[in-house]
């Protein structure tokens, strides 16, 4: 007897699980909503993590980054004297303006220099299309791959860009990509704009005699030895840089490319693991309910098989295997769905983020963990359900299940009942028979409520962040950048350029703030005393003047350098004679901005010793003259670049569109999957417990209608309850959001509106009726004589 | 077999029950369910168990099935005491030994008649094959049909099967023929006396149901926890020949 067969106990299983199979579905698909977010988010992380890491080896993406304002090429020789240091790579790198064909608004570029002969000792780009430059043609460069594609070039094509006063026209002979511009974006804007900026390489000396950089360098790269501390390179590289107009070294994960894609990664590692959790904790939840149902059922049969000798063991592992089924076949969908989504996020990736391939790949560990941690929520939720059947004595198997006991009940104390119809009261009661479970519902339905407010909110509070940051803190309708700080008179030129109807100063200076052992290195921006183009907003709204001494942190900042008003910092200026000041923080705002540090702008000038110098200028200008406001700036030598507000929101935009749709689609999918499960549960449960009471009210001569009431309007209750818990939930968990992900780039204030509320309600409301509607056809089919026959 | 060779034979001793009680706590009320009875069982015996409700046949039968425990007294089983074994003896006990058929059969209704069977022959250690025990109940042309296409008479003797397949010491019904009607019953009946005959399983029957009494070797009668009285049957009638 020891073939090895399907016993009838695991035929008794399968079913079981079949005549519930509504019911498991249900639980089944909340299970994979859990999963399939946490195979996306993590497999991505993998994705990215192994290419990342392959990428940054392969290329030899250096260690250690500093920019200087110009050494000669024989201080490199002491740099690589460093102790810590294996490789040094020294560079020239500049911005400038360019001139893209068909493309009337100025572009920035950034030019970094290539060595003579070979490739770079470190930061090697990975040659795409194309070749390598000629070192015989001055004009030849190698362009990042995001900004040809943006443009639709192919190698041969030529943009013009403004080097040192002389318009240059530039030969893209190759299309490449870099492992410091995986994320490359503009100086000072929040997202990339490839059409906007482009990176080139082209041949050190063509670059340095442009720039007067012959025998020198202004940028320098440093690969360190295995196991030494970056920190220990880094301060001897500042202390040798600093006659040099150094402007503080920094660490690999501080690089702006490296940093964003490492924010990435943690933020995708805590969502893999915070969201699917509230999936599988209600997904375990509406399991107990079900099995608990399911085994009451089973009383008898539960008993029997115990009489008959089957141990406690036995029953108990035959019950979990219930739970244990669901989870794997949950487990196994949402793997499936969680692939062909992370395929589709990596496609978004993709599109940020510029490897030479970044391939969707699940690893068997994320693909096990997923398994084993529906399992194990599988287990949470059947465990107590199972216990209490497996106590059930055997003896019962002699007696019918004792009808269930119902009270008076507070509402009923409270004379609340007594004007309620019938129907009504049957609802209260059953609801106050199990507080417990009714609760429980609440809080399931409830959870998917927050889901979708938080997804809602998030949504709300990046339009937001949009209209506040374009429409009401940047009024300026052009940013405009010198390549060199110039004196009060440029304004003036300014002031003249064709269009132009309002100016407004400011002056950017590269510095590290210093509180003890914390520092920043930053740029501190003046700005006029009462700035009416860009100002400086509160969360709220409110604009805030420049102090008249002191420093104006935003709150990220005061944070991160755990100061409050009143407190000094160090201002360790990085350029010009390069002062070390104390410096009062007159006062601190609470922005959606990051890391800001403001200052009035003749209080900044006076700090570094420079008097009223400016970096470039706010403008608001008349639309109509914009192409020739354009084709003059392309002109100007002394412009690095031109930010136009209209052309960055529209990108921004569009970015974010394509990010949205997905959120949106997932977050009501994913939501609505859980409001449906749990609602759909309590339904099939109640139903189950109540088909007899209903059937004899049917038999007394009630309508379809008037039963189908009594069944649905406790949904309508529980769901009813559920919703402002949905939103005081949503609103919880997005305030932990908001607080938890606040990153140092920008940080997004979470608020809900009244329609994301709404939508909220109406997703939840849609959910909880398709179930509803789901059972009522059950209830139309009930057999009346069949139900009756039953005993107990 | 008639009834003088029956005696002569000395039969094993299948149960030695002595001195049971057993007493229910209902809230703050104890319950004497059982007051010191003392009961034996031979090999191949059928007993009846009469009486009215409440009368303590049912958690009679439930200790001796290994079911429950008394609260003082002693079972010996095979020398081995039921009243001081703790749940896995139990277990084991009622699988190795016991057969158990229910008033309301407590069938699973997601198997078949035979997979209801083979629920206990998968765990049994010298079953006969699922057909066989129920060709010997006369269900060998209902076999794969599930609980709900099959007669509440059906239904019982499937479970009479599923009890006597694991090929039993001893055979407990509880009210066997209590949800049934006449005609019905006594297929039901037949069937155990057919086990108790070709099997020589010990049997005991719970029945309030005077009739069914001439079935057997010996009628014990309880009331309100206590032994009534003690009727020994010659010879013993035939299923068919009931009348109730």
């Amino acid at each position: 007897m020891t073939r090895l067969r399907v016993t009838a106990l695991d035929r008794k299983l399968l079913r079981d699980l079949w005549a519930m199979k509504g019911q498991a579905a249900a639980i089944a698909l909340v299970m994979a909503a859990g999963v399939a977010m946490f195979v996306m988010y993590l497999s991505n992380f993998e994705s990215l993590r192994r290419t990342q890491t392959a990428y940054y080896e392969q290329q030899r993406l250096a260690d250690v980054f500093a920019s200087l304002k110009r050494a000669p090429e024989r201080l490199a020789a002491r740099l690589a004297a460093i102790p810590e240091v294996a490789a040094v790579e020294t560079r020239v790198v500049v911005d400038v303006t360019l001139d893209v064909p068909g493309f009337t608004e100025p572009a920035s570029g950034r030019l970094l220099s290539l060595p003579a002969a070979g490739r770079p000792i470190l930061n090697d780009v990975v040659l795409r299309r194309g070749r390598w430059i000629d070192p015989a043609r001055p004009d030849e460069v190698l362009a990042s791959e995001a900004f040809v594609d943006a443009h639709g070039f192919v190698p041969g094509d030529t943009v013009s860009a403004l080097i040192n006063g002389r318009r240059r026209r530039l030969v893209i002979a190759g299309v490449v990509l870099s492992p410091e511009y995986v994320y490359s974006i503009r100086p000072g804007e929040m997202i990339p704009d490839n059409r906007r900026f482009g990176v080139f390489w082209m041949a050190r000396r063509a670059l340095a005699s442009a720039f007067d950089m012959e025998g020198g360098f202004n940028d320098v790269s440093l690969r360190l030895r295995p196991g030494a501390s970056p920190e220990a390179a880094i301060a001897a590289l500042d202390r040798l840089l600093e006659p040099y107009g150094g402007r503080g070294a920094i660490p690999r994960a501080q690089q702006a490319s490296v940093w964003t894609l490492e924010n990435e990664l943690m933020q995708l590692q805590s969502f893999g693991f915070v969201t699917p959790a509230i999936f599988l904790a209600v997904a375990a939840f509406v399991l107990n309910v079900a099995l608990a149902r399911a085994l009451a059922l089973q009383r008898a049969q539960i008993a029997a098989l115990k009489a008959l000798g089957y141990s406690n063991g036995e029953v108990g592992w035959h019950y979990l295997k219930w739970a244990l089924a669901i989870a794997s076949a949950g487990a196994l969908l949402g793997i499936a769905a969680g692939v062909w989504l992370g395929g589709a996020m990596i496609g978004l990736y993709n599109e940020y983020f510029k490897f030479p391939s970044l391939d969707y790949g699940l690893s068997w560990r994320v693909g096990l963990a997923a398994l084993g941690f529906s399992l194990a929520a599988a287990v949470l939720g059947a465990r107590a359900a199972v216990a209490r059947a497996v106590r059930i004595p055997p003896a019962e198997a002699m007696r019918p299940e004792p009808p269930a006991r119902y009270h008076t009940g507070l509402a009923a104390s409270a004379g609340l009942l007594r004007r309620l119809p019938h129907a009504a009261r049957m609802i209260v009661r059953n609801l106050e028979r199990q507080p417990a479970r009714a609760a429980m519902s609440v809080a399931g339905i409830a959870s998917a409520g927050g889901i979708l407010l938080v997804g809602f909110a998030f949504i709300d509070a990046m339009d937001r962040l949009i209209t506040q940051q374009f429409e009401e803190a940047l009024r300026q309708d052009v940013t405009l950048a010198f390549v060199e700080p110039r004196g009060p008179s440029a304004l003036h030129a300014v002031a003249r350029l064709p269009g132009v109807l309002q100016v407004e100063p400011v002056r950017i200076v590269p510095a590290r703030l210093r509180v003890g052992h914390r520092s920043r290195p930053l740029a501190v921006t003046g700005l006029v005393a009462e700035p009416r183009l860009n100002r400086v907003l509160d969360l709220d709204g409110r604009p805030y003047p420049m102090p008249v001494s002191g420093l104006l942190l935003s709150s990220l900042l005061a944070t991160a350098l755990d100061v409050r008003p009143g407190d000094v910092v160090q201002v360790e200026v990085l350029e010009g004679r390069r002062p070390v000041r104390q410096v009062l923080v007159a006062g601190t705002v609470e922005d959606a901005m990051g890391l800001q540090a403001y200052m009035e702008i003749e209080a900044l000038g006076a700090l570094i010793g420079e008097g009223s110098t400016v970096s470039g200028a706010y403008l608001l200008v008349d639309e109509a003259a914009n192409d020739a406001l354009h084709a003059r700036v392309k002109a100007l030598p002394v412009v690095a670049g031109l930010a136009i507000k209209q052309a960055m929101l529209r990108s921004f935009r569009e970015t974010l569109a394509e990010n949205m749709d997905l959120m949106i689609v997932m977050n009501v999918l994913f939501a609505g999957i859980i409001a449906f499960g749990v609602v759909y549960n309590a339904a099939r449960v109640s139903l189950s417990e109540r088909s007899h009471e209903l059937a004899s009210l049917r038999v007394l001569g009630f309508t379809r209608t008037e039963i189908s009431m009594i069944l649905l309007g406790e949904l309508a209750v529980l769901t009813t309850l559920a919703l402002p818990a949905g939103s005081v939930l949503g609103v919880g968990l997005g305030w932990l959001i908001a607080t938890g992900f606040t990153s140092e780039v920008f940080r997004i204030p979470f608020m809900a509106s009244w329609p994301a509320h709404a939508w909220t309600w109406l997703t939840v409301i849609a959910a909880a009726a398709v179930s509803g509607l789901a059972v009522r056809r059950r209830l139309d089919h009930l057999d009346l004589v069949a139900v009756l026959k039953l005993q107990g | 077999m008639p009834a003088a060779d029956r005696e002569t034979v000395e039969r094993a001793l299948v149960f030695d029950a002595r001195g049971l009680t057993k007493v229910y706590a209902m809230g703050d009320v104890p319950v004497h369910a059982l007051r010191g009875i003392d009961f034996d069982l031979r090999a191949s015996e059928f007993v009846v168990l009469l009486g009215p409700s409440g009368s303590g046949k049912s958690t009679l039968l439930n200790i001796l099935g290994g079911l429950d425990t008394p609260t003082a007294g002693q079972v010996l089983y095979e020398g081995e005491d039921l009243a001081r074994a703790d749940d896995a003896a139990l277990t084991e006990y009622r699988r190795r030994h016991v057969g158990f058929v229910f008033q309301f059969y407590n069938l699973s209704p997601s198997l078949t008649a035979r997979e209801n069977v083979a629920l206990v022959t998968e765990i049994a250690d010298d079953p006969m094959a699922p057909d066989e025990a129920l060709r010997l109940v006369g269900l060998e042309h209902r076999l794969d049909h599930f609980p709900a296409q099959l007669s509440g008479g059906e239904q019982q003797r499937v479970a009479i099967a599923r009890a006597i397949a694991k090929r039993p010491a001893v055979l407990l019904c509880d009210e066997p023929t209590g949800a049934l009607d006449i005609t019905t019953g006594i297929v039901v009946l037949e069937a155990i006396a057919r086990v108790n005959d070709e099997l020589g399983t010990a049997t005991v029957v719970i029945t309030h149901n005077a009739a069914i009494a001439a079935m057997a070797d010996r009628v014990v009668r309880l009331a309100d926890g206590r032994i009534a009285g003690v009727e020994r049957h010659e010879s013993r009638q035939r299923a068919a020949e009931l009348v109730w």
